[in-house]
């Protein structure tokens, strides 16, 4: 297992087409730290990630992982230190499920052509029980279903087997025992001691299963810290425009969509 | 099928075409005349002949399945770029200028400058970007200019005999080359294919997207870089000494790939033995088919390639799109 390194972005900045996506953005995420990054659509979540993991120059700013910059880190290494799930779940060619999954363990030097080591075989094969796709190995990706093939991409950035895990709505498209299995998952990785980071729009999942919550809105950073501190009934409608209540049914923390402000 | 017994297998055939290739003539397999004539038929005639096929059937395999894997779209071939178009631009006009009846090699050295001129020009439409997309549209607008000015040459032809000899050079060919030929193409195209060869892991990551295979380790602009290169090197050489040979880049990787794991790195190495042994087994049909040479090799691999490929996609509808 690849240990985590603290990531700290400070200061980010970027500029896309002269329109401005994110202005003064920090956050600091820690080993064993999950965290959600929420706000309406256009709110610079995925340009975000996108920095985070070292895919976007950011026009200001910097992103460190540990003491070093990720601009100056070998693109190979960095795929060891930090796996990014992109929200396109697009795969171009009708692979097995299994090679899908195997395509994660290309920083780590396998691959189709130099074979898999006993550690690569172990890693992918936890990868496919932990997202439950166990059973499509060996089906074509072409044939699978939005969510199963959801769910294979996720196991793909799991056999990468980075210290910090960057998600972009890995959610999006699961069914209700998948999602929640999903996060069960990011639980229990971040309890493995290592750092997970999703974007997502289902504010109850935030609520209860990540500990910090970083609301977008604008490009800019409208709230960070613990989750019930982040979303609040006030917060919510000032950021996304909605009534919403919060309420603890069976003693889960929910978020319910209302109204639309006018 | 296992990769190293598919590579294995498609070696066995490239080499079974290479040696009927070298040893077929049009009344089979018997040589006469002289031992001195003999030794010219084999080794002056047939020998380059029989190399070229080789590498430049391997080559236009290699770069097909290169390309449809860089720019994840099976329709990909190797003249997409506008590096053969630029190739054979330069070799027409070679023609047209008189140029290539009064210098040896004017022709195959016309056709390298026209793949360099169209890279160039590739390099600079396609700008310091890295996504694919731009990148198909500036060879598409190369290859455009190439055909127009190709016609543009043919319209102006000082002679009806300058006109036809352009036509039948556009269609391909490997007759009449001598080893001169080979060992002006060979280097240029063995740099290519090793180039090319290279991009093996950054186009099965490319499997998933631009986004995550950067974050696999993959550098968009390295790997644009030695694929445009290694086209330009390979099939610019191949399509300057042998005109352009189609449907063969398009057509192999296809027939390949459902024997293969998918990724298109697994790709490489059996498109390139199966471009080469398509490209000389069909130069092997033409000594049967048409004994007096006026069947043109580009022509064969298009008539044998079109209807194969219908086939092909309508067999495969289902799996072709994922």
């Amino acid at each position: 297992m690849s240990r985590a390194t603290t990531l700290a972005a400070s200061d980010i900045g970027v500029q896309i087409a002269g329109r401005e996506i994110l202005r003064d953005v920090a956050l600091t995420i820690s080993p064993g730290e999950l965290i959600a990054v929420a706000g309406p659509n256009g709110a610079g979540k995925s340009t975000l990630l996108r920095v985070l993991a070292g895919l976007t120059q950011p026009d200001t700013g910097s992103v460190r992982l540990g003491d070093m910059d990720v601009r100056t880190m070998d693109r190979r290494s960095l795929g060891r230190a930090i796996a990014y799930l992109p929200q396109d779940r697009t795969v171009h060619w009708p692979l097995k499920v299994r090679a899908v999954v195997a395509l994660g363990r290309i920083p780590h030097g396998s691959g189709p052509q130099r074979g898999e080591s006993d550690i690569d075989r172990a890693t992918i094969q936890a990868a496919l029980k932990q997202t439950d796709t166990e059973a499509l190995a060996d089906r074509s990706i072409g044939e699978l279903s939005g969510g199963e093939r959801a769910r294979v991409l996720i196991a793909r950035a799991l056999a990468q087997d980075a210290g910090i895990l960057i998600a972009d709505e890995p959610a999006a498209g699961l069914d209700p025992a998948h999602a929640l299995a999903l996060f069960e998952t990011f639980v229990a990785i971040a309890a493995q001691g290592r750092a997970v980071i999703v974007a997502l729009h289902d504010l109850s999942l935030a609520l209860r299963y990540c500990p910090r919550t970083l609301l977008l809105k604008d490009g800019e950073v409208a709230a960070s810290g613990h989750a019930r501190d982040v979303l609040t009934e006030p917060m919510i409608a000032r950021v996304y425009g909605i009534t919403a209540t919060i309420a603890e049914i069976a003693g889960v923390p929910c978020v319910i969509p209302v109204s639309v402000r006018p | 099928m296992n990769a190293m017994r598919l590579a294995a297998l498609l070696g066995c055939a490239a080499l079974a075409a290479f040696l009927l290739s070298l040893f077929m003539g049009v009344d089979g397999f018997t040589l006469a005349g002289s031992a001195e004539a003999r030794r010219v038929i084999l080794l002056e005639v047939r020998l380059p002949r029989a190399l070229l096929g080789f590498m430049v059937g391997g080559t236009l395999g290699l770069a097909g399945a290169v390309l449809q894997g860089y720019l994840r779209n099976p329709l990909a071939e190797p003249g997409i770029l506008g590096i053969s178009g630029g190739a054979a631009l330069g070799a027409v006009i070679a023609i047209h200028s008189g140029v290539a009846q009064v210098v040896a090699l004017a022709l195959p050295l016309a056709g390298l400058m026209g793949a360099a001129l169209a890279t160039l020009a590739l390099t600079v439409l396609a700008g310091r970007g890295t996504g694919s997309v731009t990148l198909i549209l500036a060879g598409v607008a190369v290859s455009s200019l190439a055909a127009a000015l190709t016609s543009l040459a043919l319209n102006l032809a000082p002679n009806p005999f300058a006109a036809s000899e352009m036509l039948y050079w556009l269609m391909g060919s490997l007759t009449d080359r001598s080893l001169t030929h080979v060992w002006l193409a060979a280097p240029l195209m063995a740099i290519g294919c090793l180039l090319l060869a290279a991009t093996a892991r950054d186009l099965d990551a490319l499997s998933l997207g631009e986004a995550a295979a950067q974050n696999l380790g993959v550098d968009l602009t390295r790997l644009r870089w030695m694929v445009v290169s290694g086209t330009a090197l390979a099939v610019g050489a191949a399509t300057a000494v042998c005109g352009a040979i189609s449907f063969v880049g398009l057509m192999v990787p296809h027939l390949l790939r459902p024997l293969t794991s998918g990724e298109p790195g697994q790709l490489l190495l059996p498109s390139f033995l199966g471009g080469a042994t398509v490209v000389l087994l069909a130069d092997v049909a033409l000594r049967i088919l048409s004994p007096m040479g006026d069947l043109r090799l580009g022509v064969l691999t298009a008539l044998i390639g079109a209807p194969f490929f219908l086939w092909l996609v309508l067999s495969r509808r289902s799996e072709l799109a994922p």
